[in-house]
């Protein structure tokens, strides 16, 4: 446990300066995510003519830019990543390491933190110009927002890693994550603010784990509970982590067994 | 004349003829084709749950202008973007020597050499998105409406391969950008709205920096039998000259194109 502490500040600090290397590429994958600005254009035209179920055209823009801030600091990429190395056999050089691959990943997909709030500046600039009557008040909740935010983090991070060990079996696991993908950008509130679905799609919402990933630190930032439900709703957050925490260390280790290092 | 066609057809073959190898693939790839175009209407479903019209559209309106945006982004990811991000790979290898060999066109060869066969789905939903749109509409369209509609759409798809052409293009003189083409397809998004929900700057943009409006809004006002004929001619002056310039960029980049690898 002392040797992963003396040796994780050092994998970020790679991680960074790759990061760093790549930084046009890194930019331009940035600036791709633009979903919520898309929803927001509809939702601004359709709230023109008054509000649309409590939402004004300006809490529209304070939802959308603050579901833009959560992807763009919550973002990872180890599902491509794993899928690659898997079958290109370069996983078994990482295996060869004396630490464990999914720490290396994990390194990488958060030192490119400081570059993502780069650009997420302009996005909270803009949120604060624009909608800052819509922002919680409340100093807790934004206190709770930075482990809100790390929780939607590992959520994302170890769903990617859950859905990466599949590809020690078969080939490929990208179609999977890509439909996982599809039902978490409903389900997120990604796409449409939750309170806006009809009651059973909500309901189904709020029990699935995908609201934790987006929807509520969005909520947070928007302060839309009170301190006991914002606490309530983060231990419920950390214990979904917990949960895919232990499903990717059983499902980590059943695959090793069936993985078979090709090429390399 | 007939040589270029030839080239094409051969070429289409060949691609279609490699894709269906994978046959599980193609069973996942279709199914996933329609799950997106499921998360893509739930949007639209939900705003029209609360509104008869947004911007002067109506909801079957709507449903036309996503219909055509969902057959289009078929064709952009399921040709135009797989086959030109081959060109990217071979530029970052030096293989595209090889291409630029042959004796046809490169940009002919390079346009269709690799086809996700699967993205068939996309025009399936399109057209079961254009059946339902008509039916709440209670008229099927005019004859002549489908024919101005099937113009538009050709415009649609020549600008659509022209923009991908100069992204491309571009690659050539930055081999570093090879993720440029996922950064257009992600500004295509917007195209599934029609283009009078924006205002402003915006509205200018997407009508003629970078012409969204071409692609879906101009389709499916025809097919609604709402497009007036200047509109019409304007749209495909537009798109000739954005062919042609886009022809003029290719060019161009292939004359300063100096083999990577050897």
């Amino acid at each position: 446990m002392t040797r992963i502490l003396r040796l994780y500040p050092q994998l970020l600090r790679t991680g960074f300066a790759e990061a760093v290397a790549y930084r046009t590429e890194f930019l331009i994958w940035m600036f791709s995510t633009n979903m919520p600005l898309v929803m927001l254009a509809i939702w601004a035209a359709a709230a023109r003519s008054g509000p649309v179920g409590g939402y004004s055209q300006q809490a529209f823009a304070a939802y959308y830019l603050a579901a833009l801030l959560v992807r763009l600091m919550t973002g990872a990429w180890v599902v491509w990543e794993m899928t690659m190395e898997i079958r290109q056999g370069t996983l078994g050089l990482r295996l060869l390491r004396p630490i464990h691959p999914l720490l290396q990943w994990s390194a990488d997909n958060l030192a490119a933190v400081p570059m993502r709030g780069i650009v997420a500046i302009p996005v909270v600039a803009i949120l604060l110009w624009v909608a800052r009557a819509e922002l919680a008040h409340d100093w807790l909740l934004w206190l709770l927002l930075c482990p809100a935010l790390l929780g939607a983090w590992l959520l994302y991070f170890l769903v990617q890693a859950i859905i990466g060990t599949v590809a020690l079996r078969f080939e490929s696991a990208a179609s999977l994550f890509d439909a996982w993908l599809g039902f978490s950008n409903i389900l997120s509130g990604y796409l449409v603010p939750l309170d806006l679905f009809p009651h059973a799609v909500r309901t189904l919402a709020l029990v699935l784990p995908f609201r934790f990933q987006l929807s509520y630190p969005v909520e947070l930032m928007l302060g839309r509970w009170s301190r006991g439900e914002a606490l309530e709703l983060l231990l419920a957050q950390w214990a979904y982590v917990a949960l895919f925490w232990f499903a990717t260390r059983v499902a980590w280790r059943s695959g090793l067994r069936h993985y078979a290092a090709y090429g390399g | 004349m007939m040589r270029p066609l030839r080239v094409v057809r051969a070429q289409l073959r060949a691609s279609v003829a490699i894709a269906l190898q994978y046959r599980l693939e193609f069973a996942v790839e279709g199914a996933l084709a329609l799950l997106w175009i499921g998360v893509t209407l739930v949007p639209l479903l939900v705003v029209f749950g609360a509104r008869e019209s947004v911007a002067g559209w109506t909801f079957p309106e709507m449903l036309v202008v996503l219909g055509w945006f969902v057959a289009l982004k078929g064709v952009l990811e399921g040709t135009l973007s797989p086959s030109l991000l081959q060109v990217i790979e071979h530029v970052r290898k030096g293989t595209l020597d090889f291409v630029l060999l042959k004796p046809a066109d490169a940009q002919l060869l390079v346009s269709l050499s690799k086809i996700e066969p699967w993205r068939v789905t996309d025009l399936a939903g399109a057209a079961v998105i254009f059946a339902i749109a008509f039916h709440r509409l209670g008229h099927p369209p005019a004859a002549h409406d489908v024919l101005l509609a099937a113009a538009m759409l050709c415009c649609a798809v020549l600008v659509l391969y022209s923009i991908a052409i100069v992204v491309v293009s571009i690659a050539f003189v930055a081999v570093r950008v090879d993720n440029l083409l996922y950064l257009f397809q992600s500004v295509f998004d917007v195209a599934r709205w029609p283009s009078s929900i924006f205002r402003g700057v915006l509205a200018f943009l997407f009508t003629f920096v970078l012409p969204l409006a071409l692609m879906t809004t101009y389709p499916a006002l025809a097919l609604l039998g709402k497009l007036t004929v200047p509109t019409a001619v304007a749209a495909v002056a537009g798109t000739l000259l954005f062919a042609w310039v886009a022809r003029g960029i290719w060019k161009a980049s292939i004359r300063r194109y100096t083999s990577a690898s050897s």
